[in-house]
Order: structure tokens, then C-alpha cells, then sequence
């Protein structure tokens, strides 16, 4: 090295001698950046459900949904940012810059994103996209025809409050519009729900016999910037890929003209047969959710979940972070020598209705707290228990706009709805059930 | 849900079932698991049965018709011509039987020509122009497929079977899942089974599959074919074309 140094002297243009000599560059070891995505292994989905051991982690929901992407062998993500959802799909882009997602763009706005979505999965792939709020509204004519083109796909629905006033809180009246797109809706509790809830979903939504979207839906904030402990695999293994030719439609062939991104329209094809096709595919959409029951009592062990409920006094039915608050309502009501039982909703659609006839067949008094001014899951519970239950309905507390639910508002409700006394917070309209007060209907009425 | 064991009331059987009938599966009727079938919607344990009755309904009823689709219709690959042959052997075994394929799933405008093909979007049109009183569906994506046989279950009084690669349908009176090439021959051999103990006797040149009137006329006014001398070969003769389905014509159709 010495030798080579003193044969080596250089000069400035000037003709002096360079006595410096730069020091040698570091020998530069160029880090793959997918090199952890490309060891990724491909396990069946029973062995990642069911068998493979899992680690406790301290993470947020968005960083949740991440992890369960990073796991699910997913094609393509396309990202629009929208509070609280914005986080979750940038992360996603974290996963795209380390391999584990193979493509991943910003699309022009919601509508642009979720027709986009619309025309990957119709090519093949497994896709994941991600909204919130008023932008599944902007984005839910590409969402709603999902369903009638048969096309999986993965769609995180991180609910937010619906414009306006303009306001980027919790609150989950979106979900009520999602409810009869024909798609799969799962309503995530916590940040656990939302890794499981996911990976699961892309299983479920390419089943053949189900060939459908899912929608997994979770309170905003409250799941996705908080953070909670979630059991996670290993980084190491990954769901299997995406069997398009599988599927209850062909896919989509490019290379033979005419290609179409949407299923070929009896409405504008046919005459007096038009009408007739367009029914029966509604009602295949509907079929094809029934027939993802058996998936969702199989890889979620069912639509919903019971605890508690022997001989309880009354029964609590939440969905969401509705259900994280009611289990707290659960023991304080416990330590005030009530017994209450509480039924967790997994599966919106398909709803768990046979499931809650049985359940409820002789509770005498249901509370269903929510996240929301209209309550679409009491009405779910009333249309479906109609006829097999005499239970007295509550449809509340309701919090909205934002506000969050203290615990002791639900367990009001239970109090007030055993005893009869009059609730402060839910108004009469909004209690169902032959068991109804009527003393109370008059002294509410003479209050108002 | 109900196995035929039980003996109840059949659920899903040939119609006319109404204007607008619920469908199966919000008349409660379940897919099978893998070795069952479902018989008039009812769960049977073993599918062996359900082709027996697939069998019987074919060789008994007028106009029975095989309805291949598009995966056993073209070529895609090695495994969709063995299957398509193995179709050919089921055919092989029902005296008079009609084949009307499924080409693709775009409705026929401005209408259909039901001696020539069926159609998801107005599949009652074919039944009825042939007078078609029992069919099977092999090869048709599931979507399309049951489609098909809620119109056909709705409007017609036509006994359907789905021999189906995937979970089956529902819709059809008669299902069974998972029909690979093997299981194709296994349904060859029960219906050669069930034909022999009926004593019905297939034509001694072969020539057991009847054409339709348009099929007639472009084989040159032949009445009867054998679907054994039809047998495809990979990337040979039976394309599209060969059916009057051409690129220029599908870009007609738009």
C-alpha cells in the first residue's frame, strides 16, 4: 500500500506536488430494500389463522392494518388521504418502499381510488385501500357497484364524522350507508380486530363462492390513533396469493379485445329480459353473502360473540368501540349486583340473525349502545329478533359528532330499563318491546 | 339445514317457480361440502346419489341437454381439454342428447338464436325455444351460472343440474362440487350405469348426440353426430372461429 502511495504523486495544475491523498471509500454494501419482503414464506391461511405463534406487540390500529398488509400478500394499495385514514395508507406506502406491497400509488381523489380498485381487482389482484368518512361517501358509487362486478378486495373504513358542519371526529354513521352495497361489512373493536378482521378479509372476500368485497370498518381515533396490544405472526410468512382464476367471474383479459372494466350490461344490451337479469344478479350479490357465513364462523369463530350471558338480567349488543365500552359497563353493572351479558357484532353483513334470535330468545331487556344519531345496528337487532324475542329494546345511548361514551351512560341505561325509571338520555321513541313502561311514556310526555 | 334422509318437502325443484322467486340461498339452501351434494335443495351425503338422479332425469326427459361453458369450451390449457373430453364422455352416454354451448356471457343482441347457443342473460329463451325438459351445466364460472339457473328455475319447467369445479349451486335442482377430469369420467360411468339398468341402448355407429336446427344445417343437414369423433386437441381446430365466433364479430357485439 506504502509502495503504491509513493509511485502514485500527483500534481495541481500548477505543478505542485499533491501531497494529500484522499482516503479510500469505504467498501459500499448496497442493502436490498425488499430483501425481508423476498424471504417471506407463504403458509395456508389455517396455519396463519390457527397455528402460528404469535407475539404481543404495543401498536396503533393503523400500524395494526399495516401489519396484517405486511402479511397478506397484498398486490396493490392505492392511497387518498383522508383523517383519521391518512396514517394507516402511509404506512402502507412504507411497506410498498420495503417490497411487501408490489404496487402502490396516490389515486386523484376517492372516486378516482376506489374505481381504480374496481379495474385491479377485475384484472386479478389482491387489492387494499383505505377511507374515512366523507370520503367513503365521495368514493361509494365505485364502492356500491364493487359487489354487482363480483370483485375482491379489501377496503378499511376508519369512520369519521360525515360533512357538515365540517368536523374530522368519531363517529360511525357511515357505516349505515355501507350497509346494503351487497358488499361484506366487519366492524373491528380494537386494534387486535383490525389486524385479524383484515388478513381474514382478504381470505373470505376470494372465496368462489363469495367472490365479494369487504368492507372492514372501525371507529376512528379510537382505533386507529390509539394504541393497543395486538398478537402478531411472524413477519417471516405471508397468506397465499390471490387464485383469480378461481373466481366466480372470468377476470379481466386485456389481451383480447374488447376488453371491458365492467361486466357486460344487460340494461343497455337486451330489452324485455333486461329487468329480469338485473334481479336475479341482485340476488346472487345477496346469495354470495350468505354464502360467506360458514367462511366468517370458520376463520373469525363467528358473526358475533357472547359473554356472560347466563342468566343475565339484560343483554348489551355493541359493535365497535361500543363493544370495548360496553364490556366496561359489563363489570361496573357486576358490581353493582346486576348481571349483564354482552353480545359482540363482528359481521354487520351478513348479520348474525339467527345467532341473536337464539341468544336473545328470553332476554327481557337489550341495550345497544352507539357511535352514531341514527342507530342502524338497534334497527339490525330489532328487524332481525322481531317475533322471537319479548325483550325490551334501548336503542342507545347514542353519542355523536364526536363526543366519546362514558361508560356510565350505558350502564344508565341498563339501570333505567330494569327498573323503569326514566332515562336522561334515551328518548321513549327509541324504546322498543311490549315491555315498555307506559307510566313512564306519560310522565316523559307530560315533561316535555 | 335438511338432508334428503330426513325426507322433507323438496325446496329447489323444476318450475315454473314464479315472476320473481326467492333464490336458494334465502330459501335457506346451503352449499355441500367436498363428497356431498344437494338434491332438489336438500344436503345428501353422498354425491354419488345425485348423479344417479343427474342420470335418470336425462335419460327420461324430452330435449335433455348438455350446457358446456367456456371453461371446458375453449382451449385454455391441458386441463381444460381433458376436461372438455371427459364432458364428451358423459355425452356419450345419453341417447338424443342436445349440446348447446355457453360461449361467453354477453347478452345476445339483437336477440338469440336458442338452437344455436344459451345465454346467462336470457338463458329461458333457449330452454323454451328447444323445449328443453332436463340439462346439465358443466364449465360455466359460477357467477354466470347461477344466474342461469335462477331464471331457468323462475321461468321454465326445466330440471337443472350444475356439475360444478367449485363448492356447486345451489339453484340447481341437482349439484355436485370439486369436478375435476376424474370426477367428470366417475359422472361418464354412473350415467353409463343408471342407462344400462334402464335398458335404453345407445346407436350402434355412435352418432347418440341429436344437432339442433342451426347445428344441422351447418353440418351440411346431418341430424346426429358422435361426440367421441368431436374430441379437442390443444390449440387446434376448435376455436372460436370454428363456432362463428370471430374477433371481427365479437367486436361487432361491442
Amino acid at each position: 500500500m506504502s509502495e503504491s502511495l509513493d509511485t502514485a504523486v500527483k500534481t495541481n495544475p500548477q505543478g505542485d506536488p499533491i501531497t494529500s491523498v484522499a482516503a479510500p471509500k469505504p467498501t459500499e454494501v448496497k442493502k436490498d430494500p425488499h430483501a425481508e419482503a423476498k424471504k417471506q414464506r407463504v403458509v395456508t391461511p389455517e396455519y396463519m389463522f390457527f397455528e402460528a405463534k404469535r407475539t404481543k406487540e404495543f401498536i396503533t390500529g393503523s400500524e395494526a392494518a399495516k401489519e396484517a398488509v405486511r402479511r397478506s400478500n397484498v398486490d396493490l394499495s392505492i392511497a387518498y388521504p383522508i383523517t383519521p385514514q391518512s396514517e394507516t395508507m402511509q404506512l402502507i406506502g412504507v411497506l410498498y418502499g420495503e417490497g411487501y406491497v408490489k404496487e402502490y400509488y396516490r389515486g386523484e381523489e376517492e372516486y378516482g381510488v376506489m374505481s381504480a380498485i374496481a379495474g385491479a381487482s377485475r384484472a386479478g389482484v389482491r387489492c387494499f385501500t383505505a377511507t374515512a368518512g366523507p370520503g367513503t361517501l365521495r368514493g361509494i358509487e365505485p364502492i356500491a357497484s364493487w359487489p354487482g362486478h363480483r370483485l375482491p378486495a379489501v377496503c378499511m373504513f376508519t369512520c369519521r364524522v360525515v360533512n357538515a358542519p365540517l368536523a374530522i371526529q368519531p363517529d360511525n354513521i357511515e357505516v349505515s350507508y355501507l350497509l346494503n352495497c351487497g358488499m361484506i361489512v366487519f366492524h373491528a373493536e380494537n386494534q387486535q380486530d383490525m389486524f385479524d378482521f383484515i388478513m381474514k378479509a382478504f381470505i373470505i372476500s376470494e372465496m368462489n363462492d363469495v367472490t365479494l368485497p369487504v368492507g372492514v370498518c372501525c371507529d376512528g381515533f379510537f382505533v386507529t390513533h390509539a394504541r393497543g396490544y395486538v398478537h402478531m405472526q411472524e413477519k417471516g410468512i405471508k397468506l397465499p396469493p390471490r387464485e383469480a382464476w378461481r373466481g366466480a367471474v372470468p377476470v379481466l383479459d386485456a389481451e383480447n379485445p374488447p376488453a371491458r372494466l365492467s361486466r357486460d350490461a344487460p340494461v343497455q344490451k337486451s330489452n324485455f329480459m333486461a329487468y329480469n337479469i338485473h334481479a336475479v344478479w341482485q340476488q346472487e350479490v345477496w346469495a354470495a353473502v350468505e354464502r360467506s357465513r360458514k367462511y366468517i364462523n370458520k376463520f373469525m369463530g363467528g358473526l358475533c360473540s357472547a359473554e356472560n350471558m347466563e342468566n343475565a338480567d339484560a343483554v348489551i349488543i355493541a359493535s365497535g368501540s361500543a363493544a370495548a365500552q360496553s364490556r366496561e359497563a359489563v363489570r361496573l353493572c357486576a358490581d353493582k349486583g346486576i348481571k349483564v351479558g354482552l353480545i359482540k357484532v363482528r359481521s354487520l353483513r351478513p348479520f348474525p340473525t339467527e345467532e341473536l334470535r337464539q341468544l336473545c330468545k328470553n332476554t327481557k331487556l337489550i341495550v345497544i349502545p352507539e357511535f352514531n344519531y341514527v342507530g342502524w345496528l338497534a334497527r339490525e337487532v330489532a328487524t332481525a329478533i322481531y317475533g322471537h324475542s319479548k325483550a325490551k329494546i334501548i336503542a342507545g345511548p347514542h353519542v355523536y359528532g364526536g363526543q366519546s361514551m362514558p361508560v356510565e351512560l350505558i350502564v344508565d341505561e341498563v339501570e333505567s330499563g330494569l327498573t323503569g325509571k326514566k332515562s336522561t338520555n334515551v328518548p321513549l321513541s327509541a324504546i322498543m318491546g311490549t315491555d315498555v313502561d307506559q307510566g313512564a311514556v306519560s310522565h316523559f310526555m307530560q315533561n316535555i | 339445514m335438511k338432508t334428503t334422509e330426513q325426507k322433507p318437502e323438496r325446496i329447489i325443484v323444476p318450475g315454473p317457480a314464479g315472476f320473481h322467486p326467492p333464490s336458494a340461498a334465502q330459501l335457506g339452501v346451503m352449499l355441500p361440502d367436498p363428497g356431498q351434494g344437494l338434491m332438489y335443495g336438500l344436503l345428501e351425503p353422498n354425491e354419488d346419489l345425485v348423479i344417479e338422479e343427474m342420470a335418470r332425469k336425462m335419460l327420461t326427459s324430452p330435449n335433455a341437454t348438455l350446457f358446456p361453458g367456456p371453461m371446458v369450451l375453449w382451449a385454455w390449457n391441458e386441463h381444460a381439454v381433458e376436461k372438455a373430453k371427459a364432458v364428451l364422455e358423459i355425452a356419450a352416454q345419453i341417447p338424443d342428447v342436445l349440446i348447446i354451448p355457453m360461449p361467453d356471457y354477453r347478452p345476445k343482441y339483437p336477440k338469440i338464436d336458442p338452437e344455436e347457443v344459451i345465454n346467462p342473460n336470457h338463458p329461458n329463451l333457449t330452454i323454451w325455444g328447444n323445449k328443453i325438459e332436463a340439462c346439465i351445466f358443466i364449465g360455466v364460472h359460477c357467477h354466470y351460472a347461477n344466474l342461469t339457473l335462477k331464471m331457468i328455475r323462475a321461468g321454465t319447467n326445466c330440471c337443472t343440474s350444475a356439475i360444478c369445479a367449485e363448492q356447486g349451486h345451489e339453484d340447481a335442482m341437482l349439484t355436485v362440487r370439486d369436478s375435476d377430469t376424474a370426477k367428470l369420467k366417475k359422472v361418464a360411468q354412473i350415467f353409463k350405469r343408471v342407462r344400462e339398468s334402464m335398458g335404453l341402448k345407445l346407436p350402434a355407429n355412435g352418432e347418440n348426440v341429436r344437432f339442433t336446427g342451426t347445428q344441422s344445417k351447418v353440418h351440411g343437414g346431418k341430424t346426429h353426430t358422435n361426440p367421441l369423433v368431436f374430441m379437442p386437441t390443444p390449440g387446434g381446430t376448435a376455436g372460436a372461429a370454428a363456432f362463428g365466433h370471430s374477433p371481427e364479430q365479437m367486436k361487432r357485439e361491442g
